[in-house]
């Protein structure tokens, strides 16, 4: 890329520019082996040890683990969890966008730090504030037991927690794609008799499209993988109460490695498709941002 | 009701009934914000907040600082300190390679570099404590030379760094991706050295992007729990983290012991979140120049 460009300047022949420039052919090559070495330590070889774990012992023994009751139990929770969160928080995330992106208020920084709030918090402190609310003991733990509702240690309380700590996603991308692509357009469209929902679905919903995506993905991947938040809502009982991710971690601390291993690809599978996914929308909107 | 008749409503009623028929009158967009807001944010955290002040300050106090806790902040916050800056290092390197360097599979070396964010942390910390055990891939190399990583607090360390990375990496990206390179070259140009270029030219606006990096790695080392967790041996003064022991409290249902320690968490990433506000409106001063 933009190595070749001093070259420009040391055309003349001049030996003290030379030299920088003979020292340039071996700079890039180190960096870039120092820089894959680190990656390669950290992910590379971890990621790839999750498939050789798995298959280690053959195919076979691979899908005996994925027809387990309990593996099937976890998989069908996790999905159920996703399917919960995450039309729950693109709801709150295209209104909060709205809200936020279309209005100048006082506090505007204020409110867009409390929406980012979920991303510092711990996800044991989250747990422990759903706990805190509805669990036994809890603000709502006597009102909930008169009417037999449970939520701590069953489905409820994991569905909170995980709307919990994936609610940011979507409003976060939503926002600036929305700030960029101005309310022009809609303002033409309600000029012309357009009611605010006919507005929303033809001008903005295109216009946003990317974004809203790229915080789905992100919304979904964090709500399949939760762990520390659920795990401390659910209980973790096997067969009822235990996600995907629990089930990994409840695996390999019975010593069943190859069961842990062969829901860790699943979950890993997931991960490559989400990162295969935000590149294709990374690529149709050249965004790139932290989340 | 007509619009004067609005206005003179206003003017007759106290100041909070006016705030409270504007907050009536909102479009349902921010109705379902505030409330959506109110009952999965605010309420869970003043429920936190109340459940804690139930504790006399001087019992607050003494589980905040009791030994066993104090044991478990050294290890989550000096571990995530050191790993947040060993990436703030690599981090930057990385994202250094990735904006100036070409060389083949670069595309798919950037995309993964989101990994973290991607695979879920118990899979994460399932795997890196195959790897780096006594008999894993790296672990079996370390192992001779008397290294342990796998459940010491080594490898809590190592999770932390894992979990880390991609946040130094894409803060600190866009900054480089944006910095104009006639810069660097004028100072080659009047006869700086490489590493005078760097260490004067490049490094000073990069340096509050790098800084916001590692605050946001570090804010996530310290909350992590499912990848450390289970990388770590839990045991008490040598590799359990705060997290883990605000979930022991919770299994022996002592809920005041868990939410002191839980405050003290909570706390702590309040500040750093107004901190790394306070970076990234630093950071932004170099935007436009």
């Amino acid at each position: 890329m933009t190595i070749n460009k001093p070259k420009l300047h040391s055309g003349s022949g001049d030996t003290d520019e030379a030299s920088p420039q003979q020292k340039k052919s071996w700079v890039p090559t180190v960096l870039i082996i120092v820089a894959i070495a680190y990656l390669a330590l950290i992910q590379y070889i971890p990621a790839i040890n999750v498939f050789v774990q798995a298959f280690s012992k053959g195919i076979g023994p691979f899908f005996a683990n994925l027809v387990r009751a309990d593996f099937l139990n976890a998989a069908k929770l996790t999905v159920l969890l996703a399917l919960i969160a995450v039309p729950l928080n693109t709801v709150f995330g295209l209104c909060a966008a709205w809200a936020i992106a279309r209005h100048k208020f006082p506090g505007r920084a204020f409110v867009l730090s409390i929406i980012d709030l979920p991303f510092s918090i711990s996800p044991v402190v989250a747990g422990l504030m759903i706990v805190l609310l509805y669990g036994r003991n809890g603000w709502f733990g006597p009102l909930l037991e008169s009417h037999d509702i449970k939520i701590i240690f069953a489905f409820p309380g994991m569905v909170l927690a995980t709307a919990f700590v994936s609610m940011p996603f979507v409003a976060r991308e939503v926002i600036p794609v929305l700030e960029e692509f101005g309310s022009d357009q809609e303002e033409a469209a309600k000029t012309l008799g357009a009611n605010d929902w006919q507005t929303f679905w033809r001008v903005t919903l295109p216009g946003i499209r990317w974004g809203l995506l790229y915080g789905l993905i992100l919304t979904n991947a964090r709500a399949m993988g939760e762990f520390g938040a659920v795990s401390v809502v659910s209980g973790n009982i096997a067969n009822t109460t235990q996600s995907l991710p629990l089930f990994v971690e409840d695996a390999y601390k019975q010593y069943e490695t190859e069961a842990a291993f062969s829901a860790a690809v699943l979950l890993a599978l997931l991960a490559v498709v989400t990162l295969i996914l935000k590149e294709i929308v990374e690529r149709k909107t050249s965004i790139k941002e932290v989340e | 009701m007509t619009l004067s008749q609005t206005a003179e409503v206003e003017a007759r009623d106290p100041a909070w009934k006016t705030f409270f028929r504007k907050v009536i009158q909102l479009p349902w967009t921010w109705r379902i914000t505030i409330v959506y807001l109110i009952v999965m944010l605010l309420v869970p955290i003043a429920a936190m907040f109340l459940k804690a002040s139930t504790e006399t300050p001087a019992r607050f106090w003494e589980i905040a600082t009791s030994e066993l806790a104090l044991a478990t902040y050294n290890v989550t916050f000096v571990t995530s300190v050191l790993a947040a800056l060993l990436n703030g290092v690599f981090g930057t390197l990385i994202a250094w390679v990735l904006v100036r360097y070409d060389f083949p599979l670069k595309r798919i070396v950037d995309a993964t570099v989101d990994l973290p964010f991607a695979l879920p942390t118990s899979v994460a910390g399932l795997t890196l404590a195959t790897v780096y055990s006594d008999n894993g891939w790296i672990g079996s190399l370390l192992a001779p030379l008397g290294i342990k990583v796998s459940f010491t607090r080594l490898g809590v360390w190592v999770a932390m760094v894992f979990i880390s990375l991609p946040f130094i990496v894409r803060t600190v990206q866009p900054v480089l991706q944006e910095m104009e390179h006639e810069i660097e070259e004028a100072a080659w140009s009047l006869g700086a050295s490489q590493w005078q270029t760097f260490w004067n030219v490049i490094l000073p606006p990069l340096f509050p992007s790098i800084l916001t990096g590692v605050a946001l790695g570090f804010s996530r080392a310290v909350g992590e729990y499912g990848s450390t967790v289970i990388i770590s041996s839990n045991t008490p003064y040598q590799d359990l983290i705060a997290p883990v022991l605000i979930f022991q409290r919770l299994e022996q249902y002592d809920y005041s012991g868990a939410t002191v320690i839980g405050i003290v968490l909570l706390s702590i990433s309040l500040v750093l979140l107004l901190g790394i506000n306070l970076l990234q409106g630093w950071a932004r001063r170099y935007d436009n120049k």
